[in-house]
Formats: C-alpha cells, structure tokens, sequence
C-alpha cells in the first residue's frame, strides 16, 4: 500500500519537500543544541522543563483522541465512524512519534536514552511514560495498516487485530494518565499536585484532538476527492462539545479548589498565569486569550444551528485547538514551576532555537501524517468510496 | 517499606557501581572502595579511614551564621567539587547557597518575624531525604540512595531527562545547560569534573567521608554545622537535637529530610 504514498500531484511533491526543508532547518538547530547544551533553550534551573515537555503533554492527547473514534465504532457499532477510524489512527501514529522526538530532543545526553531500557525503574512514571507510548504506537500502527489493508481487499480485517483494537482503548486512555502522572505525584508542585490532571488532560484532549481531525477533513476534502461524510463530521463535533465542556467543567473544578481553600501553594501558580505574580506576566495575555477562545468555541458548538454551519464548526475548531494548545503547550508546565519551590518568580520563554526545534517536529509529525493520509486516501479512492 | 527499599537501593548503588564503575564514581563512594585490577578477589576493600554513619544528617545553627561565614562554606563547597561559576543567570549551578527565611521556609513568613531572622542569609542545599522523591522519579537510578542515607548521583548515567529536578521540593538541583569545564576557575583534580547535559546536586561530601574528613562546609563553618550520624544516640548531632529544638524544610511532604534547622 505505501506505493500509493509516491504517486502524488505536484502541490503533493511540493508540499513534502516544504515539510523537509522545515525539518532540515531544525536539525541544523538541534545540531547547534546537541554541541552547546540545552542552555540554548529559555530553560534555566527554576523552569527546568519548557516548550519541548509541553507540546509533548499537548500532542500525547492528541494521540490518546483516537479513541473517540475507536469507541463509537467498534464498541457502539456506530457504523459511520468505519469510514474515518483510521484517519483517528494514523493521527495517533504521527503524535506519538512528534512525542517521542520532543522527549528525545529535551534529553540532556540523548545518546543515553536506552539507559531508561537498561536499567528499567518501575518507580519512576518516565519508565511506564516509555511502556505507553511505544506501545500505543505499535497498536496504531499494526491496528490501522491490517484495517486498511483488508479494506482494500474488500475482505473482513484478520481475526487477531479485534483483540488489538479492544486492547487499545484502555492504552489509549492510559497514555494520557501516566503522562498526568507525570507531573501530579510530585510533592512541592502544587500547580500539578491534584487528582484531576488525569481527567482533565483527557477531557481537553477529546477536544483537541477530534477538533483536529475535523480540520483535517476539511482539508482532505479540499485537496481529493475523499469526503470524510457529513453526518461523521457532526459526530465528532458533538464529541470536541463535550471534550470542552468538560474540560472547562475540570478547570473551574481546579480553580475553586485552589481560590476558596486560599492555600498559597494552590493559588500562586493561578495567579501567576492570569494576573502575573510580583510583576511577572509574560502569560497573562495567552491565558486570557485561551480562556476567551475556549469559550467563545463552547458558545458556537452548544447552539445545534452554529455547529451545522461548516464554515462556523471550522471556525470553532481551530479556537478549541489553539485555545487547548495554549493551556496545555504554553500554561501547563511553566505554570507548575512558576513560582519555584522556594517561592521565587523566574519566568520562562522559549528562545527562538527552541521555537525552531519545535516546528521541525511539528514538520516530522505532518510528513508522517501527510504520507499516511496519502495512503489511506488512495485506498479509497481504489475501492471507489 | 523502609527496609525493603533500602536494600532495593542498596543493589541499585552497588549495580551503579558496577555498570558505571569508572574512576571518577570509585572516588565518590566511601567504605569500599574498587582494588586495582588484576588483583585477585576482594573486588571491594574497606578503607580503614572512612567515616560512617547510619544515616548522615546535619544541624544548621542559624543563630551561629554570618554572610561572610556562608560565603566562605560556599565558596570551600563549590571549590571541592568543581562548581562552575556561569555569568549566565539561566545556566546557573549551585550545591549550596543562601536565600532569605521566607524562601528557605516558605509559610513560616511572618510579620511579626524577630529582626535578626529577617536580613539573616540561611544555607540551602540537598536535604537528603530519607524518602526522596528525585529518587522516585529518576527512570534510571543514576540518581539513588546509599545505606547511610546519602542521595547521590551518578553522573554517567544520568541521562538529563531533569525529572528529578520538578520532583525536588527544595530546588536543590541544577542541570549542566552547558559545559561546565570552561566555567571552572580552579580544578580540584580529587573530584570529578561533569559533562554538559547531567544533573548535580550537593552530596554530603561523600567522597570526603570516605577519606575520613568531614564534609567542606562543615570544615569551615566554625561550629554553625553540625554533621553527624541521626541514628546514633551518642553522637553529637543527636546532642544538639536534644538540647535544642529544630526544624526541617516542608516537613508536611512526608520527604523526612535529614539537614535540620535551629532558628
């Protein structure tokens, strides 16, 4: 199948070749990172994880969202949902590998990474962050490849990938918790220190996530002839409303908390991301701006007649996915270190090899994504959907 | 649990040894030390000098501390341990230093705070917790903790992933954002120099214990430090906490550090 990847119209050429050139930039960066250190980066001692652990957490949901595809198909026998399942995964696919290389390139010494196989520490989230990951990958990719490949063949999927997809709804799950876990057993961090990171991670990712993959079928509309089908579009809108909705449900939740308790280690951080703390304020303005887009995308997908709209639902899709990208790839993690443990303000911005290290994966993450979608689209294409 | 845990680390140390068994880590652990190849079996001799403890603590008396005193015990720290001295805020690494009460003791603040405690620089550094969460987090254990309750690190396996660092309560670790060789004025060629990309931190001077010395600052604290052996009842530091009543750092996080404060 992955021949259909290298017959392709021009723009498809040329946009792979943009997307390489990007990445090329990037390494150069990375190279430039790899001789000097991380102190490259806007990271210091206080703020010791930046951009790169943050789109990480961001893109890990985009990942575990698969799953609002995978559970309306094969467990509620949503049929609709058989046409776009694998596009849910080949996302998957191209997320986790942006999350491996973010974790990679935030390495002090990458070239020790297999120390985390050699010596395998069970008490430490990073080893099962590991497990999760690689494991979900390998599910999405084994899970969507047979699918699609018995799609072509116009025959049932083998018998042995059923026990595989039902295994990778909890896993999808799963990645999304331990990466919370990440942060939310650490004592002194009291930004992270609450039970419902886990839940919360995952309600904002069944918003951004499938808010994504209705973009992405806008623009595979648009650029084949492969229509992803209306009625499957309002479906995952109606699942980004929910996402959202409880998502913001979490965050109020968290903000009670931290607010009426009044305990200083709660609040500090609120305060810091959204009215600045002993004159520091470089997120003030991008948290309000989350804030304002979240709930300006909820207002538009709540009324039934806005979210019909296309142009309306598109539009909503994007301030749910930058108003998300903000809270958890820009608040979230500088957030938990600011102000540090002992109650200094040292603010955090990623510097512009950082930023460029980042669009490179980014870069990757689409390539991979662009190749699948490929794919997929010229199976359907082949068997005349 | 302790136990069990504790003999758990105690194989990850002795393995750290072994797979990261390099000159540099031998001169850090104390007690047994590696013999020089080719000799025949004991691989590990004990040293007749060393100096150990059940567990190593030590006694800040803030009432006995000065900013000149800090100053020289940071400077005999960072000068015996190689610290380099970036001028970049960002790259900054430190093992000991000194802040105000309020940081040193967040919560504690009060307005009501006698005058002295005010404009009094307190030391920081590990608090070599008993229940240390860097320990916890590491996915390597090139961060562990040794039977005497020493937390330390091996620097050639650390991968530099700095979990370790968002799970100290205490901010007391740093992370080489560079090459911290050029950065060093005046090399002490006892101690290992780092790489760029690793983690570090204060370690009781174990590699000074193991010689039979007491660790640098302690040396030239002129009494404000006091280190010794918590679980023995005999011993000076267990003299000082009987007569005197001291606290530790964030105690409510169930971390046990073993550096106590007398205000």
């Amino acid at each position: 199948m992955l021949e259909k990847a290298f017959k392709g119209s021009r723009a498809y050429w040329i946009w792979l070749l943009a997307l390489l050139a990007v990445i090329g930039v990037g390494f150069g960066f990375y190279l430039r990172q790899l001789n000097f250190g991380l102190g490259i980066t806007g990271m210091s001692r206080d703020v010791s994880w930046g951009f790169y652990i943050a789109q990480f957490t961001f893109l890990v949901g985009v990942a575990a969202s698969a799953v609002m595809l995978v559970i309306p198909y094969y467990l509620h026998d949503y049929k609709k949902f058989g046409k776009i399942t694998v596009l849910g995964e080949f996302l998957a696919v191209s997320s986790v590998i942006m999350c491996l290389l973010f974790i990679i390139a935030d390495l002090g010494q990458p070239m020790r990474l297999f120390n985390v196989l050699i010596h395998p520490t069970p008490h430490s989230m990073l080893f099962w962050d590991m497990i999760v990951l690689n494991g979900y990958l390998l599910l999405n990719i084994v899970i969507g490849w047979n699918v699609l490949e018995a799609e072509r063949n116009e025959i049932p999927p083998p018998q042995w990938v059923k026990p595989l997809i039902y295994l990778s709804i909890p896993w999808a799950i799963s990645i999304h918790t331990v990466t919370a876990f990440l942060y939310c057993g650490l004592p002194g961090r009291g930004f992270w220190l609450t039970a419902v990171l886990a839940p919360r991670f995952l309600a904002s990712a069944f918003a951004a996530g499938p808010a994504f993959l209705i973009l992405l079928a806008f623009i595979v509309r648009r650029f084949t002839n492969f229509d992803a089908g209306r009625e499957q579009i309002q479906t995952l809108a109606k699942i980004v409303t929910y996402g959202a909705l409880a998502n913001l449900f979490f965050f109020l939740c968290e903000v009670f908390v931290a607010v009426y308790s009044q305990i200083p280690e709660h609040t500090a951080h609120l305060q810091y991301l959204f009215f600045g703390l002993h004159g520091h304020d470089v997120l003030v303005p991008w948290m309000w701006t989350s804030i304002f887009l979240m709930l300006a995308a909820i207002t538009l997908l709540v009324i039934p007649t806005a979210r019909r709209n296309e142009a309306v639902l598109g539009v909503a899709c994007v301030a749910i996915f930058i108003g998300i990208w903000i809270d958890k790839g820009l608040g979230m993690i500088s957030g938990g270190f600011i102000p540090n443990p002992l109650h200094h303000v040292s603010e955090y911005v990623p510097t512009f090899p950082e930023i460029m290290i980042t669009i490179a994966i980014y870069a990757t993450g689409f390539l991979v994504l662009t190749i699948l979608y490929k794919v997929v689209v010229g199976v359907k294409q082949e068997i005349g959907e | 649990m302790d136990n069990s845990r504790r003999s758990f680390l105690k194989i990850a140390g002795v393995s750290a040894l072994g797979l990261g068994g390099v000159s540099g880590l031998s001169a850090m652990i104390p007690g047994p030390v590696i013999a020089e190849q080719g000799t025949s079996a004991p691989l590990y001799k004990d040293t007749q000098k060393a100096l150990t403890a059940g567990r190593w603590g030590m006694v800040v008396d803030t009432r006995k501390l000065s900013r000149s005193l800090c100053e020289k015990m940071v400077a005999a720290c960072h000068k015996a341990h190689n610290v380099p001295d970036h001028d970049h805020e960002r790259h900054t690494i430190k093992w000991i230093w000194t802040d105000g009460f309020e940081h040193i003791f967040p919560g504690k603040d009060d307005e009501y705070l006698p005058e002295r405690l005010n404009n009094l620089p307190i030391l920081s550094l590990c608090n070599q917790c008993n229940n240390p969460p860097c320990v916890q987090a590491c996915p390597t254990k090139a961060t562990f903790q040794r039977e005497d309750g020493i937390v330390m690190m091996d620097f050639h396996r650390c991968i530099g992933c700095r979990f370790c660092m968002a799970a100290c309560p205490y901010g007391s670790r740093s992370f080489n954002f560079r090459d911290p060789r050029p950065a060093i004025d005046e090399e002490n060629p006892d101690f290992p120099t780092r790489m760029k990309g690793v983690v570090e931190k204060c370690n009781f001077c174990a590699e000074r214990l193991a010689e039979g010395k007491m660790p640098a600052c302690v040396e030239v604290s002129e009494g404000a430090l006091v280190f010794g052996d918590l679980e023995d009842p005999k011993s000076e530091i267990r003299k000082v906490l009987r007569e005197n009543y001291a606290i530790r750092r964030k105690q409510s996080l169930g971390t046990n550090p073993s550096v106590y404060y007398i205000i």
